[in-house]
């Protein structure tokens, strides 16, 4: 399609662009106290957003703008995934203590900019647009990670971010240059066709382009050994900024890698639930499985030592990062699925502890384990909500960050007894993160005194608190909605050449 | 009568939700609603057995509902002769324990509630046929557990609480993965009796890695109930766990918990693989020898009251693993001696009831003698018998229904048990006779350096056990009694689904090397 005609199936992002236009006008109108109404109207904005991609009909697949882009269930899904990452961090940020002192103008404009960036990220299918959209999200997320500017932590957090984002989106762009030189095109389509059609001689130069590929990636979804920005940034950054990067740019990352795995290295056959095909003689299922271990035995190893829960979080996430690439080596219809699932499960939970590290600080201005001290006694919502979402991240029933794993590894034991040993690692990585997870209930529960008055986070934080913590129950016990919708959303845009 | 399986899983939570609502500073309001809840739910218990059919050897009371159906997920309850005596051992240790627990002082609230939500998580273990559902309340038994013992517990708590829950955690990752592999190799279904049906054909001739699936699958199920139960060498979290326990929660971790293990291992294990049975009941045996040794040797060891106890636990369930390996003498290789199966099996599952029992008596006379003392060194008393004649009286038969006297419970159990096991494993039998002697040993020193010798100056006013704690432990002593000289009305429950279950075992069988 070209791109005048493309534009009538653009308007979800057209809409979103007026969003950012108004929220930025706005806020050179409005007194400096008064900046959090801008977080309001890109709320707003993003509800109008998603209720425009809801109703858009994604049904029929087709590319956009002469195949740049392309519009399929798949990445309707991920787009309404991060939709609503946005919304949940925008409100929390609005009541977040380290923001207060800042005007949040540029801060929501900026959130609004990462989702834009975000959509072309999960809809991208040709590598001129990947490599655009990573850096939307990048360069916009290199800011708001620095947000506080008075805050020496989080300028480091920004400047490392950059220097790391710089190397790896360098490196990137080398594959992919590659990529381009080995195939003539920047289609993903037609770059299969070429990789499939060549014989053994080219395989080292694939291979090389991929690994250089996957640093770009690997970046993104904060994976071993890509990971070393990630627990400096996570812990400089606002809290808020770091719930949402620990979610919504690795959704957008893992939504580019299942595209790029699935439908350059492989003839796509998950899409049609075929199981994969792999049409390159190149071994990704296995690096990638080696990928997916190291990173989750790395973060779950480092998180042990980790005396700041937001640290801890930041470390946390990478194993989780892992995870979801367990099910990546399959690359079957069940395994994407399992990724899905996964993202769902784990956008309300470790969203969820992070919105606690936000109400703790606000509370004791600090985010260390002494922090939490005898916090589940004095402010019993957080503290059982707290308590959910560790077990969750732990992965134990009847929550859901044990659906989201049980998908993982059934997907994995379906894919055949290659992969049975990653289901074995995978069982024991969640042995070991139950450790660390549990320090946090201990210290909440078991290393402070009972008080007698009981203290209760502002409205907002609680209702925010609540909105993660009840699905993190309840998807754990009645998922059928959910996986029913993911299940519809599993088509992808197919070329065939 | 319906929905009655469903009602014992779920009043628990009611109760639960309930407590929740009571303000925490009314405290015997929240310990009466505990009573209520539990105490419903022990007669609920008795009313389902006495609406049981004994003669019929497979699942009663049966509910089914749909709840994932691309998972093919069920919510699949029932009720055999299996599980029924470990259904009312349930309610009643659980309306024991309210009483046991009647003193707690700390977060009076939060304790009765997580102590109705363990209540859930075994009473659903016990239940469900659906083996996501089996899953899923395995699991919700952990964070209670973790926080009854992290909480309440002695000083050495948090440690014993996170061991604990590592320990069974990774047990249980085992057990998923096993699981998993048993739904995609026997037709993508969790039903526990649609797999005891399919599965050991299915599996047969199944290769993993140049292994059989069977005894891959075997290894991975076993390993996650062995830890529970605890087979030696999974067994270095439960003295531990038990003595920093507070008491009712030792007497539910030994009168309950550990019986799930073995329960798993006859429900799942024994019915899904039988042909793992043949190949790993020597080994069963063994690991049941060593756990009689190594338990009755380290029981013996002990200076702490309570960790003795906690020693015997290991000890005793070791000979419920020697009856349990004796269901081989069924198959025609082993010259189809039924009986001798009847006998094993049964001696099993009469053991776990009456450990449960027991242990359950003697935990909660350990914390009689810590409430009042404040310390559990065996060497630090003597002379009791003159200060609390009734305490000593009762802890005396409590310690020889432990050691297995003759006209006690455990006694039937354990004869069973080794007249089973006999005829195949002749060696294993008269070796782990060692371990009675061993139980003998340790259960009447310890009785005698604490009741007889010296009065020690420091005990001269130390109060008689008092009426909540005879209202605890009589009951339990009755039934040790009762059972001790008329096993026949529980045997009666158990025999046609043991029956079935051996019948299931040595048909199944392919007897195929594997």
């Amino acid at each position: 399609m070209n791109n005048l005609q493309s534009l009538s199936y653009f308007y979800p992002e057209l809409l979103l662009t007026m969003v950012i236009l108004v929220a930025i006008i706005y806020d050179l109108f409005i007194d400096s106290s008064e900046s959090g109404k801008v977080g309001w109207v890109l709320v707003f904005g993003l509800v109008l957003v998603a209720i425009s991609i809801w109703f858009q009909d994604s049904s029929k697949v087709t590319t956009l703008f002469t195949d740049a882009i392309v519009l399929d269930p798949f990445s309707t899904f991920f787009k309404l995934l991060i939709i609503l990452a946005t919304i949940f961090v925008s409100i929390v940020s609005l009541h977040s203590g380290e923001l207060e002192n800042y005007r949040k103008g540029e801060y929501f404009s900026l959130l609004g900019i990462i989702t834009f960036g975000l959509f072309l990220m999960v809809s991208s299918i040709d590598l001129i647009m990947v490599y655009v959209s990573i850096e939307i999200v990048s360069i916009m997320s290199f800011v708001l990670a620095g947000y506080l500017k008075k805050n020496t932590r989080s300028n480091e957090a920004a400047l490392k971010y950059v220097v790391y984002g710089a190397f790896s989106s360098g490196i990137m762009l080398f594959g992919l240059s590659y990529i381009y030189g080995l195939t003539g095109s920047t289609n993903f389509f037609q770059i299969q066709q070429t990789f499939a059609a060549s014989g053994p001689e080219s395989n080292s130069a694939i291979l090389i382009a991929v690994i250089m590929v996957l640093a770009g990636f690997g970046y993104k979804i904060s994976a071993v050994p890509f990971h070393f920005w990630t627990p400096d940034v996570y812990e400089g950054a606002p809290t808020t900024i770091t719930a949402y990067l620990s979610i919504a740019p690795k959704a957008g990352a893992l939504a580019m890698m299942i595209r790029f795995f699935n439908q350059v290295l492989a003839d796509g056959g998950a899409m049609v639930g075929m199981g994969s095909f792999s049409s390159t003689d190149i071994p990704w299922p296995s690096i990638l499985s080696l990928l997916a271990v190291l990173t989750m035995t790395v973060g779950n190893v480092v998180a042990i030592q980790q005396n700041n829960v937001k640290r801890m979080l930041a470390y946390s996430s990478i194993a989780h990062a892992g995870y979801m690439l367990l099910a990546m080596p399959v690359m079957s219809g069940e395994s994407v699925y399992a990724i899905m699932v996964y993202l769902v499960m784990y956008l309300f939970m470790n969203l969820g502890a992070f919105f606690v590290v936000i109400t703790v600080k606000n509370r004791t201005n600090g985010e260390t384990f002494d922090d939490y001290k005898g916090l589940g006694w004095e402010m019993p919502i957080v503290g059982i909500s707290m308590t959910l979402f560790m077990v969750s991240l732990t992965g134990l029933p009847p929550t859901a960050g044990f659906i989201g794993k049980f998908y993982i590894f059934a997907s994995l034991i379906q894919g055949g007894s290659a992969f049975y040993w990653l289901v074995i690692i995978g069982g024991i990585n969640s042995v070991i993160s139950l450790y660390y997870y549990l320090r946090v209930v201990k210290v909440m529960y078991f290393d402070g005194e009972r008080k007698d008055s009981l203290l209760f986070p502002p409205r907002v934080l609680s209702g925010m608190l609540l909105v993660t913590a009840i699905p993190t129950l309840v998807l754990g016990i009645y998922w059928v909605p959910i996986a029913e919708w993911i299940q519809s959303s599993l088509v992808f845009f197919i070329q065939t050449i | 009568m319906e929905y009655i399986l469903s009602w014992l899983i779920w009043l628990p939570v009611v109760g639960m939700v309930a407590i929740a609502f009571i303000p925490r500073e009314k405290e015997d309001l929240i310990k009466q609603a505990a009573a209520v809840t539990t105490g419903v739910q022990f007669f609920l218990t008795l009313v389902l057995w006495n609406n049981f059919d004994s003669q019929d050897g497979s699942m009663q009371f049966k509910e089914w509902a749909e709840w994932i159906p691309s998972f093919n997920i069920s919510y699949h309850l029932g009720v055999d002769g299996l599980s029924l005596p470990m259904v009312i051992l349930t309610g009643m240790l659980f309306f024991i324990g309210v009483f046991v627990s009647w003193n707690i002082k700390k977060a009076v609230k939060g304790y009765f509630a997580l102590f109705l939500l363990l209540n859930t998580g075994v009473m659903g273990v016990f239940l469900s046929l659906d083996f996501f559902l089996f899953y899923i309340f395995w699991e919700v038994m952990l964070l209670p557990m973790y926080f009854l013992i992290g909480m309440w517990g002695g000083p050495q708590r948090e440690y014993a609480a996170i061991k604990f829950f590592l320990y069974t955690l990774f047990g249980s990752v085992l057990m998923l993965v096993g699981i998993l592999g048993l739904y995609f190799s026997c037709g993508k279904t969790f039903d526990i009796l649609e797999l005891t049906r399919v599965a050991p054909e299915a599996l047969g001739g199944l290769m993993w890695w140049g292994m059989s699936a069977i005894k891959v699958i075997w290894v991975l199920l076993f390993i996650g109930f062995a830890i529970k139960v605890p087979v030696f060498p999974f067994h270095t979290w439960l003295p531990l766990a038990h003595v920093e326990a507070p008491t009712a929660i030792s007497v539910l971790l030994a009168g309950i918990l550990l019986k799930l293990g073995v329960y798993g291992i006859i429900r799942v294990n024994y019915g899904l693989m039988p042909d793992g049975v043949y190949w790993f009941s020597y080994a069963l045996a063994l690991l049941g020898l060593i756990n009689v040794i190594w338990g009755g040797l380290c029981a013996l060891a002990q200076t702490d009251l309570k960790k003795l106890v906690a020693y015997s636990s290991v000890n005793h369930m070791g000979y419920s693993l020697i009856g349990m390996a004796a269901i081989v003498a069924a198959g025609e290789a082993n010259g189809a001696n039924i009986k001798a199966a009847q006998a094993g099996m049964g001696g099993a599952v009469f053991q776990m009831f009456n450990h449960g029992t027991i242990s359950a008596m003697l935990f909660i006379l350990v914390g009689v003698i810590y409430e009042r003392a404040h310390h559990r060194e065996i060497e630090g008393f003597g002379g009791l018998a003159s200060q609390m004649p009734v305490y000593t009286g009762i802890t005396a038969v409590a310690f020889f229904a432990g050691l297995g006297l003759p006209g006690l419970s455990g006694f039937i159990s354990e004869a069973m048990c080794f007249i089973g096991a006999f005829p195949v494993y002749k060696t294993i039998v008269i070796a782990s006779t060692i371990g009675i002697l061993l139980n003998a040993a340790y259960f009447l020193w310890a009785f005698q350096r604490i009741f007889f010798g010296e009065l020690n100056e420091k005990y001269n006013d130390l109060p008689e056990i008092n009426r909540l704690e005879l209202f605890t432990v009589v009951p339990l002593l009755i039934i040790t009694l009762f059972f001790g000289i008329y096993p026949a009305p529980y045997l009666d429950i158990i025999s046609s689904t043991m029956d079935t279950i051996i019948e299931h075992v040595v048909d199944m069988a392919t007897y195929a090397s594997m």
